[in-house]
């Protein structure tokens, strides 16, 4: 061998995936220096997908930076409109009622619902299983229902606001959401046969990807794969926000960090959320849905109609924006990829100062190159699916 | 011998006929319609003539209409001779293997012997491995000739698969040689008319690794490592547009067909209705006169070929919608360290039962 080497001219073969190839359904780029089929170097090369969201949120009011955010992570755009919403009202020093705590809670497990889905689905496109994908594509389409029922839109929500929601539940949403989640666990117990126990499913995902603990929080991940580490750090559970403290669920973690273990945690997160949006439903108190304070949350259409000081605050509030104290704020959300953060500042004026994002799947997909030297070109697959790393959210 | 003439003409025309007039088309249909069907889809319907859509199935016309009037793209720097000739390359094995694949028995009719196969060849299914490996070439060549990395890659990993899946593949089909004592695919499947001496029975093993094998060589899912389209965009022809790039996709198809046929022949009684032997259907048929009950004899024996064609047909279309992908070195382990192996084996213990 040593002679043939000597003779033979080898080279690697440096190869770019991306910024569109069937793998980086997030417009990525990776510049793979490639050792026959293995993996000498990988260079993640993100950005494609920038549009400057920190920047725009400066020009326009605080409520108008909530579309903003419907762009993030637009797989799961309720829990980022919640988490700012959240930001806004801790710098304000408001609370919201109780049932509109309990709408959003419902709202954002939906999200992630519909987020997890998809991407086990990829999952299971990306390694050839188009019929899981379809399966678990079909119930999240069945999950975009409800949440078109609740807000009106399937994708861009746009449904949280600073004080409150845009509108109540729908009249018969308990019982459709009954429907759909009884046809969701039939969908999940379908893939989960059709992918957990198939081998060669366990072959491509199983020893790859693999991340210990420690290197994991140094790499600042957090979320599904944080857990699948072994991790038990779970936003909703380690600083309760909303009404996820009266909510029964299990944090499910896994013991590797390897792709396999990210997959069966998001497995089990699909049927806790589940759970927590049929508790939600049973425990949703009546009442109003937006907080009373006029300067912050306009009131309805009837009063503003009739009302002089109602049509006052509507008037300023729309024009100038509302005016949060001087101040700044961090405030984080599990999203469905880990945590989400907005740092939030005010010079007591009716538009941000500054807002920034901690995008959770930054992080991951900086961990690509360190997940992926010394394995094969086909490990990146499953790999940067489980990272499932979302443009809009990583680039902003 | 104008009768012979005539007879290899007619098989001929309705080998190719049934090839590549109606399988190569119908199983694009086919794969839509069974893809849909187990994904809970309504699958291809919208090609109508005049509003009429029969389930889609004028979809084939369409397609072809689409793709003969695609550029034909070669791309800048390819080796233009090799780029232009892969396809054909692939494309013509994948034709000419069923001329040694018996369609049915040995009949005669109006005094003369008709015999149900192209041509009825000595060394049979060495003629199909010989063919095969000849494909490997039309792979590696368009993976390489494309000046593409995708492509070559693709092509790399197909040579080192199909390669290795040739030899497993070659030992697997011992043990039924062993058997049959025959090279010749007509004698095999002459030897298969009892039910209980049908390919399966006798070499159970060696049907389950003849099939792996032969998905593999087919190169579909969850063998399909050289197209991976999520890794290797669309491997060895991911630079090929138009009808060459349709002349893989008929290759892909024509190769299920192929096996199909050649795993009837091989393991499932060829063109044997099951506990019917030829002389029982030749009395039944015994009210059309000795002519026609040789010809309805002859047809029900087609018939029979080809619906346990169709039915392996299927099989293969749900294992591809069922199973993810190999990875590349899971493939050659696959390979290499279990049906290896477990193939000879297979031979030594046939070897042992055939000598007792």
């Amino acid at each position: 061998m040593p002679d043939i080497e000597k003779d033979l001219h080898t080279d690697y073969m440096v190869i770019n995936m991306g910024p569109s190839h069937p793998v980086t359904h997030g417009t990525v780029k990776f510049l793979a220096t490639l050792d026959g089929e293995t993996i000498v170097d990988l260079k993640v090369d993100i950005g494609y997908l920038h549009r400057g969201f920190e920047k725009m949120c400066e020009s326009g009011t605080w409520q108008q930076v909530i579309p903003y955010t419907d762009r993030l992570n637009y797989v799961s755009p309720l829990i980022n409109n919640t988490g700012y919403a959240l930001a806004v009202e801790k710098l304000i020093g408001i609370d919201t009622p109780e049932r509109c705590k309990y709408i959003r809670v419902i709202a954002c497990e939906l999200s992630r619902l519909a987020d997890h889905l998809t991407n086990v689905a990829a999952a299971g496109l990306e390694l050839g299983a188009f019929t899981a994908f379809l399966y678990f594509v079909e119930a999240r389409e069945l999950v975009w229902d409800l949440i078109e029922d609740l807000c009106g839109a399937r994708v861009t929500a746009n449904y949280v606001r600073i004080g409150g929601v845009k509108s109540d539940l729908p009249d018969d949403f308990k019982e459709k959401t009954a429907r759909v989640f009884k046809r969701c666990r039939e969908l999940w117990l379908d893939v989960d046969k059709l992918l957990t126990k198939n081998r060669v499913f366990i072959d491509r995902v199983r020893d790859v990807g693999v991340i210990s603990g420690d290197e994991a929080i140094a790499y600042g991940f957090t979320g599904p794969c944080l857990r699948a580490c072994g991790v038990p750090y779970d936003v909703r559970k380690a600083q309760p926000y909303l009404v996820y403290d009266r909510m029964d669920f299990e944090v499910p973690i896994g013991e590797k960090g390897d792709n396999f273990d990210k997959y069966l945690v998001r497995m089990e997160e699909i049927k806790q959320s589940m759970r927590i949006v049929e508790q939600a439903l049973e425990q949703i108190p009546r009442g109003p849905i937006n907080i009373d304070m006029p300067q912050f949350r306009w009131q309805s259409k009837d009063d503003i109609g009739n009302r002089i000081d109602s049509l006052i605050f509507h008037f300023k509030t729309v024009i100038e924006g509302i005016k949060p104290p001087p101040g700044e704020i961090y405030l984080a959300v599990e999203g469905a990829n880990g945590e989400l953060g907005f740092y939030l500042v005010s010079d007591g004026s009716g538009k941000p100062y500054k807002c920034r994002v901690r995008p959770p799947c930054f992080v991951l997909t900086a961990a690509m190159s360190r997940l992926m030297k010394g394995r094969l070109i086909a490990d990146i697959v499953p790999t940067f699916d489980m990272i499932n790393m979302i443009g809009g959210e990583c680039d902003r | 011998m104008l009768a012979d003439f005539i007879e290899s003409i007619a098989k001929i025309v309705f080998i190719f006929s049934i090839n590549l007039g109606f399988f190569a088309p119908i199983l694009g249909w086919v794969e839509r319609k069974q893809s849909a069907v187990m994904q809970d889809r309504i699958g291809a319907n919208r090609a109508d003539i005049g509003g009429f859509t029969i389930m889609g199935l004028f979809h084939p016309i369409a397609d072809a209409v689409k793709v003969l009037t695609k550029e034909d793209f070669i791309p800048a720097g390819a080796n233009k001779f090799f780029h232009t000739i892969a396809p054909f390359i692939c494309l013509v094995p994948a034709i000419a293997t069923f001329a040694v694949v018996p369609f049915g028995g040995r009949y005669e009719i109006f005094g003369h012997q008709v015999n149900l196969v192209i041509a009825d060849l000595d060394v049979g299914i060495l003629y199909v491995f010989a063919l095969a490996s000849l494909a490997t070439y039309g792979v590696v060549l368009a993976g390489w000739s494309s000046r593409s990395n995708w492509s070559l890659l693709g092509g790399l990993r197909a040579s080192a698969q199909m390669l290795s899946y040739e030899v497993a593949m070659g030992l697997t089909i011992i043990g039924i040689i062993m058997v049959y004592g025959s090279l010749k695919l007509t004698e095999i499947g002459a030897a298969q008319a009892n039910f209980f001496r049908w390919g399966i029975f006798l070499q159970p093993v060696g049907f389950i690794l003849f099939l792996t094998c032969a998905i593999a060589e087919n190169k579909r899912v969850p063998f399909d490592i050289p197209e991976a389209e999520s890794e290797l965009v669309a491997g060895y022809f991911t630079e090929y547009s138009g009808l060459k790039f349709v002349m893989f996709w008929m290759a892909e198809f024509l190769e299920i067909v192929t096996i199909s046929g050649i795993v009837t022949t091989l393991f499932f009684g060829a063109w044997h209705l099951p506990f019917v032997t030829d002389a029982m259907l030749l009395s039944f048929f015994q009210f059309a006169g000795p002519n026609g009950a040789a010809i309805l004899a002859m047809l029900v024996n087609v018939a029979t070929f080809f619906a346990k064609v169709s039915f392996f047909i299927w099989l293969q279309m749900s294992i591809r919608w069922t199973l993810p992908r190999f990875r590349y070195d899971q493939i050659m382990r696959l390979c290499w360290k279990m049906i290896l192996p477990i193939s000879l084996i297979n031979i030594f213990v046939t070897g042992l039962v055939v000598l007792l």
